[in-house]
């Protein structure tokens, strides 16, 4: 298991040390600040085998956290926690920079003390934490509080705790997807795909149990196949805005929060959980089929002698009219000898950035169905260098109002059996937004 | 603002003070923890001390938050223990948490102060809040101090039945910490049934803490049955595995992937309930599910359905681990690539979620490659092909020369795809890019390998390149290109002899190749190149100090010189045809890594003793045999073959590394396998001149002469065969002193493998004294002191009788010769061959084995002596089926001489007889171990072939005494 756990700023000086097994020595604070943090080439590995010791590391912005151990642990475990140790600092205090991590050293130990025990990870869910770690004492609960502490950290139901209460039962679905391209200079798609996630923020009394339905093409070929028409798919929550028409997608692959039924989902491809309290990720998903593409990107790149580039780049947006796309960036790349750039653009702001090495192309705001076009003039100086500019791939960010996937939520059901609310009083939204992921063509 | 000043360093200044003073009072003190990271200042520790102690609350525990900060920092602040062991009585849980922090970090280095903390932990152990008992018993197991540990036992009891399941999860965890400690305690407690019992806990994370630590300690202790998985608690943890955090699924499921079902039924029915698993937002409750699926399968008949609906549900969770975090991506990355080379059936279709993204880190894109080259299919190879070439023009050096290598690979394994591999070489050859060229090379000679006569027009083109070729592994392909199609190339010799100048300035590879390639060129032309080979065999054989150069001169030397027409025949025989795959993990270790998935022995690819130090991990896990549960079974696969005799498999993969690690623990060795490296380099490259030492890393070839019975690696050491003993004759060999034979001394631990440190040297017996003279050569840069020598167990019980003796430090380029006396009484074990010793030298840098063979002789005894009566009635009572009869070829010496010789080398002749012309010589040799050997040798006048017939009562020496006997006579 995990020896121990090191937090560095960047010059390595340590910020956080925490020791768990005896086999872990305090050089080993200092191995990994020579040997990594001090080494002149870039990271090559992110676990590190320095003297039999191995050490896993992550970087935050300028901060190392590195986990240390001389057992043969599981690996996978061990980066999942770190970036777990990440999310749940960032839930007490924001970025995890150098200076909240020094200003809150105590109350990092005291969650270190309480999240890893003996490098065990243990429950980590920050709901269930901050009952308890709050940097004030307990000093006040009652005894039945405190058993319900304990309880809810050890419980089946780790992530909410019981007597929540809102006056006004709301929650908000945010359908959030990457979109994922890579294209060949001749517009053939070499590889595309949407990792998308659902995030919920739930605003719900007591302890309600959730059904949430989407357009999964098993789930509704099968309910096709049983000859019931399926009433819910009328709900109100249906038709974000997608500009395809068809009616279910094949999901590739999802994975859920840890409050959902996983068992149920497996047989009956349903998916029921309990919900968190506050904003959570409900599940992420993948999809490789049918996948609205917003933009193409048509690249032409022409060297005319050994001193002049002339770069010609077309897109064109491939949805309903009636949408608008925003935030529009195109990035294309130069050569590291350009000596001057000319650009003429149609539509937005273009201008070429010497320390990026790049022409960037900025359009504030574009409707479907549109083109739009800029060309450059690249001026090289002359080198000597034989090896030939790698020409980098364009690419291109973006954020759409529908969900490139096609996927659509259907319903999303509230039971609460003790509490005297339904269903129909839960005030429900969901908005959809697509966003470039990796979105590049090559030229 | 005097305080300002005292604890603000520098660079903290600029961000406090942009804190708003009127701040409230409890936010305020949360917003300026970063003034406890002060630099030192004197009397500090004074200061501190005087604020531990003060009366106010505040003060104490401000106190103590600069006191757990200097810690951090690496700060002694031991010598406050008493006094902030005094604030732990305190209902202020937050003070008593960071004091408990500082007992954790300094209890050990002041044992006797630490007891006085005692009460305070067995009183907290009591407290109503079962937040602060848990806190107690979780920092008590922290303590590593015995006093303390024995007052542990009773609060732990009470804490592993405590009402509150918070409490019992942190005491299951506990048990762990002081098994840790005090192995026998927790046995002698009975803690072990208490965590056992835990399993059947109602709460899940109870049992999931309890399972951990079960774990944990039956690591260390591979023979006990601790876990007792049986269905029944099988039942348990799957049940519990649905209700527990994300953390107690992982350790649950571990530990379900060391169980080992009763048959398949009860095999498929885990894994549909494991199954859901994949599904987890955790990638590693993914892997460890995966894992669990992976070996369950091995049980499962492959025509079942459910195999095939397994198979297609692994795929997916796989392919969605790489849109994670790029360190979990290269995690995923690497237990991919055993899980390709396992079932390739499951991700065949996935090819392109491995195309390299141009913004991943560097380590996900290499292996990235590695994957998109192990599924390289015909299906693909358009799409894969296109990928590769975009990747040869990136910027990373390492990434851009496995790209180009990977292009090679795919035309050895997709023969259709190989003429269009060859033309995108060319044009990468075009760009000129130096490494690119040379890594062209490299897989162009493989090409050409596997499809003779077919691309050969390209030669023109590589040779435009020779001159800009200067990595050893570049040149040596484009020279064995030359010299493999010296009847196409108009200046082949020109070429070559370009590069015969700086003969001794090239590396052993371009020197060995450059050799094989102008014999090559001298059959195919005889007549113009006869000057040139003879040039390179004078400088591979007279000018080289290089064992493996030296010995491949000769053989051709003699072959040319004895056969012509064999020598066509062995040097341009047909070679064997390379394999598809390459890179491919040994399939026991492959089993091994997948019984590992998700864990670091699956991210470095070795099996966990390599990295483990001490008794965890060294257990080896197997992969289950399939077990039918009766009908309907098939005819056993390829793959469950394999599964099945893996056990018997094992010893020959991994040889002798238990026994080198058993006996040789205290030099503190990684498990290596160095030596048996070392001989099998040799083995191949004694046997396969033809090929080039280089190819022989093709598996196919490396078994093949790996199996070569009858050439042992020792000859470079000891002489063995006739035509090598004549080989020796040719180079002169070494200037023999009278008496004892004393071979020459040979390298046995080249500076290369052994990070510059060269080690040569021989065996002599002197004056009743067996010694090993080692001659010592630092080639690196630095210095190396502290050398330790040690014996693995061997047939005679060779071992050091002293320390060896560098008393002086070896600088760079230095030189030492040493003698080492050697005793006979060490712990013996049979080795194969029976001369064989392995050895392992220890200095400041690393740990180095080698093994050498010695010369038998060595052990023969100065009274070897047998009496005349007792020697006839000796080999009339060893049975005949003892005897065994050996040739001598080509020695001139009379008997008389022979007789002489020999007894330099305690050979001891007690009679002679001479019968019709034919002198019979009988003689006796004594072994160190009390094993008498009787000879009868046969000279014939004029006759150079003796005859010698060896009986003694434990026949396998006969073979090594034989060798002594061609050794000595010989020399």
């Amino acid at each position: 298991m995990i020896g121990g756990l090191f937090i560095y700023n960047h010059k390595g000086e340590v910020l956080i040390s925490r020791v768990y097994r005896d086999d872990i020595g305090r050089n080993a604070v200092d191995a990994f600040r020579v040997n990594v943090i001090h080494a002149r080439q870039q990271v090559r590995s992110p676990v590190t085998n320095i003297a039999r010791t191995s050490f896993f590391h992550v970087k935050r912005s300028n901060i190392w956290l590195a986990a240390v151990t001389k057992q043969n642990v599981n690996a996978a475990m061990v980066f999942e926690f770190l970036y777990k140790m990440c999310d749940v600092m960032a839930a007490y205090f924001g970025k995890v920079s150098e200076e909240n991590i020094k200003n809150n050293f105590v109350l990092i130990y005291e969650l270190l003390d309480e999240i890893l025990d003996f490098g065990y990870p243990q429950n980590s869910e920050t709901g269930a934490l901050k009952t308890f770690i709050t940097q004030q004492g307990i000093k006040g609960q009652t005894k039945e509080e405190q058993s319900q502490i304990t309880s809810q950290v050890t419980g089946q139901i780790g992530w909410r705790r019981e007597g929540i209460k809102y006056r006004r039962n709301e929650l908000f679905l945010d359908v959030l997807e990457s979109v994922n391209l890579l294209m060949s200079p001749q517009g053939q798609v070499l590889s595309a795909h949407v990792s998308g996630r659902v995030v919920m923020k739930s605003y719900l009394s007591g302890m309600p149990e959730c059904k949430f339905g989407m357009n999964d093409k098993i789930v509704i070929d099968k309910a096709g196949k049983g000859g019931v028409t399926d009433e819910v798919g009328k709900s109100d929550l249906g038709g974000g805005g997608s500009t395809s028409g068809k009616q279910s997608i094949a999901i590739d692959d999802c994975t859920f929060n840890q409050c959902v039924r996983l068992s149920k989902f497996d047989s009956e491809r349903s998916i029921s959980f309990i919900p968190p309290d506050g904003e959570y990720e409900l599940m992420r998903y993948r999809t490789t089929k049918d996948i609205i593409l917003p933009f193409r990107v048509i690249p032409l790149v022409r060297e005319v002698g050994r001193t002049k580039l002339e770069v010609k780049v077309v897109i064109k947006s491939n949805f309903k009219p009636s949408l608008l796309a925003q935030k529009i960036e195109v990035r294309i790349p130069t050569p590291l000898n350009t000596s001057g750039v000319q650009v003429i653009c149609m539509k937005g702001k273009a201008k070429y950035k010497a320390s990026e090495n790049a022409i960037v192309w900025k359009i504030k705001r574009m409707a479907g169905m549109k083109e739009s076009q800029i060309s450059a003039e690249i001026e090289l100086l002359p080198t000597n260098d034989k090896k030939k500019w790698a020409r980098p791939p364009i690419s291109m960010n973006f954020e759409v109002p529908f969900a490139p996937s096609g996927l659509k939520v259907r319903y999303l059901k509230v039971f609460e059996s003790k509490l005297n609310y339904s269903d129909h009083d839960v005030v429900k939204w969901v908005r959809y937004i697509g966003r470039s992921g990796i979105y590049e063509t090559r030229c | 603002m005097k305080w300002r000043k005292k604890y603000f360093s520098a660079c903290f200044y600029l961000f406090l003070s942009l804190v708003p003073l009127q701040e409230n009072r409890q936010f305020g003190s949360k917003m300026t923890d970063s003034k406890y990271f002060t630099t030192t200042k004197k009397g500090e520790i004074f200061e501190l001390k005087a604020e531990l102690n003060s009366d106010k609350k505040e003060k104490k525990k401000e106190a103590v938050k600069k006191v757990i900060a200097s810690m951090t920092v690496g700060k002694d602040v031991s010598a406050l223990f008493p006094d902030v062991v005094n604030c732990m009585q305190t209902d202020n849980l937050e003070l008593k948490k960071l004091v408990y922090l500082y007992l954790m970090n300094y209890a050990k280095s002041q044992p006797d102060m630490a007891i006085m903390a005692v009460n305070t932990f067995v009183k907290d152990c009591e407290d109503p809040n079962p937040l602060i008992r848990a806190l107690a018993v979780r920092t008590m197991g922290c303590i590593r101090v015995d006093k303390i540990t024995e007052y542990l036992c009773e609060p732990l009891r009470k804490c592993l039945k405590d009402e509150d399941p918070y409490v019992r999860k942190t005491a299951a965890v506990c048990v762990a910490k002081l098994h840790d400690i005090n192995a026998q305690l927790v046995e002698d407690q009975g803690f072990l049934d208490t965590l056992k019992d835990l399993i059947s806990d109602s709460n899940p994370m109870v049992v999931a803490n309890a399972v951990a630590a079960l774990s944990e300690i039956a690591e260390s202790h591979p023979n006990s049955n601790l876990l007792d998985l049986n269905p029944q608690s099988i039942n348990k943890l799957l049940t519990a595995l649905n209700e527990c955090t994300e953390w107690g699924q992982i350790f649950i499921l571990d530990c379900l992937a060391n169980y080992t079902p009763r048959d398949d039924r009860e095999s498929q029915s885990i894994c549909e309930r494991v199954t859901p698993r994949l599904s987890h937002a955790n990638s590693a409750v993914v892997l460890s599910a995966v894992k669990v699926l992976m070996k369950f399968m091995e049980m499962l008949p492959k025509d079942l359905d459910y195999y095939g609906t397994l198979l297609k549900k692994l795929a997916p969770p796989l392919v969605t681990l790489l849109s994670a975090e790029p360190e979990l991506q290269y995690v995923a990355l690497r237990n991919i690539n055993l899980i390709v080379q396992k079932r390739p059936e499951i991700l065949k279709h996935e090819m392109k979620v491995f195309f390299v993204k141009y913004n991943d880190p560097i380590y996900v894109k290499l292996e990235k490659l590695d994957i998109m080259i192990r599924l390289a299919s015909q299906a693909n190879i358009a799409q894969v092909l296109a990928e590769l070439k975009e990747y040869a023009t990136e910027v990373d050096v390492d990434f851009v020369r496995k790209a180009v290598r990977a292009i090679g690979r795919c035309a050895i394994k997709v023969e259709q795809s190989a003429e269009r591999c060859v033309s995108t070489l060319l044009d990468l050859i075009q760009t000129k890019v130096n490494y690119v060229v040379q890594e062209a090379i490299v897989v162009i000679k493989d090409i050409f390998r596997k499809y003779p006569n077919k691309y050969e027009s390209v030669i023109a083109t590589l040779c435009e390149n020779l001159d800009s070729l200067d990595e050893p592994e570049a040149r040596a392909a484009m020279i064995w290109i030359v010299g493999e199609y010296a009847e196409r190339i108009d200046n082949a010799d020109e070429l070559l002899e370009s590069f015969l100048e700086g003969f001794h300035d090239e590396s052993t590879q371009v020197q060995l190749q450059l050799l094989t390639a102008i014999v090559k060129l001298f059959l195919k032309k005889p007549t113009e190149t006869q000057e040139l080979v003879q040039q390179v065999l004078s400088l591979a054989t007279q000018d080289s100090d290089n064992p493996d150069l030296r010995d491949r001169g000769y053989i051709y030397w003699r072959l040319l010189s004895t056969d012509p027409v064999a020598a066509k025949e062995v040097v341009l025989a047909e070679k064997p045809l390379i394999s598809e795959e390459t890179d491919l993990i040994e399939p026991t270790l492959l089993e091994e890594l997948i019984c590992h998935i998700g864990t670091l022995a699956s991210v470095y690819h070795k099996p966990p003793s390599a990295f483990v130090e001490g008794s965890r991990g060294v257990m080896h896990k197997r992969l289950p045999a399939r077990t039918g549960s009766g009908e309907g079974t098939e005819c056993p696969d390829v793959g469950n073959a394999a599964g099945g005799s893996a056990p018997e498999a094992a010893p020959s993969i991994i040889p002798s590394q238990g026994d080198l690690l058993g006996d040789l623990l205290n030099l503190d060795l990684p498990a290596v396998l160095c030596n048996i490296l070392i001989m099998s380099k040799l083995n191949s490259s004694l046997l396969s001149p033809q090929l080039g030492g280089d190819i022989g890393g093709s598996p196919a070839m490396g078994a093949g002469f790996g199996a070569a019975p009858t050439v042992m690696p020792a000859s470079l050491n000891a002489p063995v065969g006739g035509g090598l003993g004549d080989l020796f004759d040719l180079g002169g060999g070494v200037g023999m002193p009278m008496g004892a034979y004393i071979p020459p001394k040979t390298v046995w631990l080249p500076a290369m493998k052994a990070k510059g440190l060269e080690i040569s040297g021989t065996f002599a017996r002197r004056a009743g004294v067996i010694q090993m003279e080692l001659v010592l050569t630092n080639k690196a840069m630095s210095v190396m002191t502290d050398f330790a020598i040690q014996f693995n167990r061997n047939s005679f019980g060779l071992a050091p009788a002293g320390p060896l003796q560098v008393l002086t430090p070896l600088g760079p380029n230095q030189t030492i010769e040493v003698s080492l006396p050697l005793s006979t009484v060490g712990p013996v074990m049979k080795m194969d061959p029976l001369n064989n010793l392995q050895v392992a030298v220890k200095n400041n840098i690393d740990v180095f084995y080698f093994s050498c063979q010695y010369p038998i002789s060595m052990l023969f005894v100065e009274d070897g002596k047998m009496e005349r009566q007792v020697f006839l009635a000796t080999w009339k009572d060893i049975p005949n089926d003892n005897e065994s009869q050996f040739q001598i070829q080509d020695c001139h010496l009379n008997s008389e001489a022979a007789s002489n010789k020999l007894q330099g080398s305690n050979i001891f002749t007690i009679a002679k007889r001479t019968v019709e012309g034919q002198d019979m010589l009988y003689m006796s040799i004594k072994l160190s171990n009390g094993i008498w050997v009787l000879a009868e040798l046969k000279v014939q006048a004029g006759n150079p072939n003796y005859t010698i017939s060896l009986k003694c009562r434990a026949p396998e020496v006969s073979q090594c005494v034989f060798q002594c006997y061609e050794a000595v006579l010989k020399n």
